[in-house]
């Protein structure tokens, strides 16, 4: 057996959230003793795909560009590059979200998401899940021979293996069921998926033209920025931004939360972060209850004073 | 123009999460059951796209007599049909294989699933669905218009949006931006009178074969309390994150 990765590239780099599936992956061909093999379709150049050694990837099995948006062809790209692999390890990514499910209804695998941990044996895998949109944690196991997990975001960080990954080029095609007209960029930002912090604004922020400061304050901490749902449907902010129960859920290293109160819905999509911080004028605030730091304050006051202070140490 | 969209019943955004029997049972009591968010985008697309082109909407939802009240609601919505396939899900697969042997006897132009349930977020079935069917799949459809059997999507990827184009047939996995949160609608009471005549089929499940299985449930680990600081005083905030948490 061997275990196989799913990779993605964006403007000819791969993706830190592939680099943490493929150290994952790393970590799990070690218990069964055996190797690592990536596969990658965006037409990377040798030099890029030789850093997946770097994670722990023995070989890359590198197809010619195939579209992002065309899941069947994706698919296809697997199923026919499976050779002995038991267990398939996909980013938690848009485009991997619409491959592992596909893939795991051809070749008939039990496919289980958003896993946080696992343990495994040589016969059975069981893991920890996130369930209930982060309210609860749920344990399950793979029935079938075959396994495919597809892992959060930010659960499992990077752990560098140097191994000389060898390179092998493959040939596959698009279906042509998909037309890709273009990309739109949300330009110059961290993703929120992979972000480490995460810079977060609610209707305390009273309009869409104080986000400035929301904004300096990520910049200079290389943060990504998030909003409340009730900002994205005013329409203050972008959907893509809404961060909670029926938005994005997120994993960073630090989430600083500005005016907003912390409805239920909020926490259930932020309560994987390591550390919380709530700035909010009111006490009774619910996100002071869920948060390991707070300030009970003026966003007005306190967000100026932050960067004045937090520039004293970048 | 023919559009199926399956619907979750799952617990409203608001609840409270908890577990009986050693974790193994979610505690339904006293929880107020919802169409899941991501299905009602789709749901209101569905009835959108059928006013301008003609056509049928059909609900399908796999579960059992409890999830009647979710079916009804799309009926009131203004679905025109609803199949319930009765059977307990028990995983993404054989939800997926029930609704595409449906879909194989009673085939549609759109099939409409939301990106992810709000329960328990497999995020899976979309997609199963498609491969079941032999059809192209958009996940996460932020955006889509009609014109002679094309169909002009966008779709979110990390870090930007996508635009493509497909023909029918074709499922999606929708999400907000499919429609606003505006334009959800609350079934009037002429809706409600007129699902209680709609027909709402009950059929029996093929296979009911499942590829994982969920052993138990455990709530997340209380966070200790939350260290208030002064507001005069950021620069404490800055010395903890910086020193002790060492993550700026």
């Amino acid at each position: 057996m061997s275990v196989l990765v799913h990779t993605e590239s964006w403007g000819g780099s791969f993706r830190k959230s592939t680099y943490e599936a493929v150290s994952f992956a790393n970590k799990t061909a070690k218990t069964f003793n055996t190797d690592v093999i990536a596969i990658a379709s965006g037409n990377e150049s040798d030099e890029e795909l030789k850093k997946l050694g770097t994670y722990g990837a023995n070989k890359v099995l590198a197809a010619n560009n195939i579209e992002k948006g065309d899941s069947q062809a994706l698919t296809n790209l697997f199923a026919n590059n499976m050779s002995d692999a038991d267990i398939i390890i996909f980013a938690s990514t848009y485009t991997s979200k619409m491959i592992a499910p596909r893939l795991a209804s051809k070749i008939k695998a039990g496919i289980l998401s958003n896993v946080i941990s696992i343990t495994s044996s040589k016969k059975l895998i069981e893991v920890k899940r996130n369930t209930f949109s982060g309210k609860a944690i749920e344990n399950a196991k793979i029935n079938t021979e075959k396994a495919i997990i597809s892992l959060a975001p930010n659960a499992f960080g990077l752990i560098e293996c140097q191994k000389d990954c060898q390179i092998q080029r493959i040939e596959e095609s698009n279906t042509g069921n998909i037309t890709v007209s273009k990309q739109e960029v949300t330009n110059g930002k961290v993703s929120l998926a992979e972000a480490e912090i995460i810079i977060s604004g609610g209707r305390g922020l009273k309009g869409p033209e104080n986000w400035k400061m929301i904004e300096e304050l990520a910049n200079i901490l290389g943060a990504a920025t998030a909003c409340s749902k009730p900002v994205s449907d005013i329409g203050w902010r972008p959907h893509s931004e809404h961060v909670g129960q029926t938005g994005k859920a997120v994993a960073p290293n630090l989430y600083i939360a500005i005016g907003i109160s912390g409805a239920i819905q909020h926490l259930a999509g932020v309560n994987s972060s390591k550390i919380m911080v709530v700035i909010n004028t009111d006490p009774e605030a619910p996100f002071f209850k869920a948060a390991d730091y707070g300030i009970v304050g003026d966003a007005f006051e306190i967000v100026p004073k932050l960067i004045e202070e937090i520039k004293k140490i970048r | 123009m023919n559009i199926i969209v399956c619907i979750s019943s799952v617990p409203d955004t608001t609840s409270k999460i908890n577990f009986i029997d050693n974790g193994s049972t979610f505690e339904s009591s006293g929880v107020q059951f919802v169409i899941n968010p991501y299905d009602e985008f789709g749901l209101t697309k569905a009835m959108m796209i059928k006013e301008k082109t003609g056509g049928k909407v059909t609900a399908i939802s796999v579960g059992n007599a409890t999830i009647e009240p979710i079916i009804r609601k799309t009926l009131a919505i203004g679905a025109d049909e609803a199949v319930r396939i009765d059977m307990d899900p028990q995983d993404s697969y054989s939800t997926a294989v029930e609704i595409a042997n449906y879909l194989h006897e009673n085939p549609a132009d759109l099939i409409i699933t939301g990106r992810e349930s709000i329960d328990y977020n497999g995020g899976a079935v979309g997609g199963m669905l498609a491969e079941l069917l032999n059809l192209p799949f958009i996940n996460a459809c932020n955006g889509l218009s009609l014109s002679s059997g094309t169909v002009q999507m966008t779709r979110e990827i990390d870090g930007g949006k996508e635009h493509v184009s497909a023909e029918l047939p074709l499922v999606i996995g929708g999400q907000k931006g499919l429609v606003e949160e505006s334009e959800l609608r609350i079934p009037n009471m002429r809706g409600i009178m007129q699902a209680r005549t709609k027909p709402l089929k009950v059929i029996e499940p093929c296979k009911n074969e499942n590829l994982t299985a969920s052993i138990n449930f455990e709530k997340p680990a209380e966070k200790e309390d939350c260290i208030l600081v002064d507001p005069n005083d950021v620069a404490k905030l800055v010395s903890f994150l910086h020193k002790e948490a060492k993550i700026i």
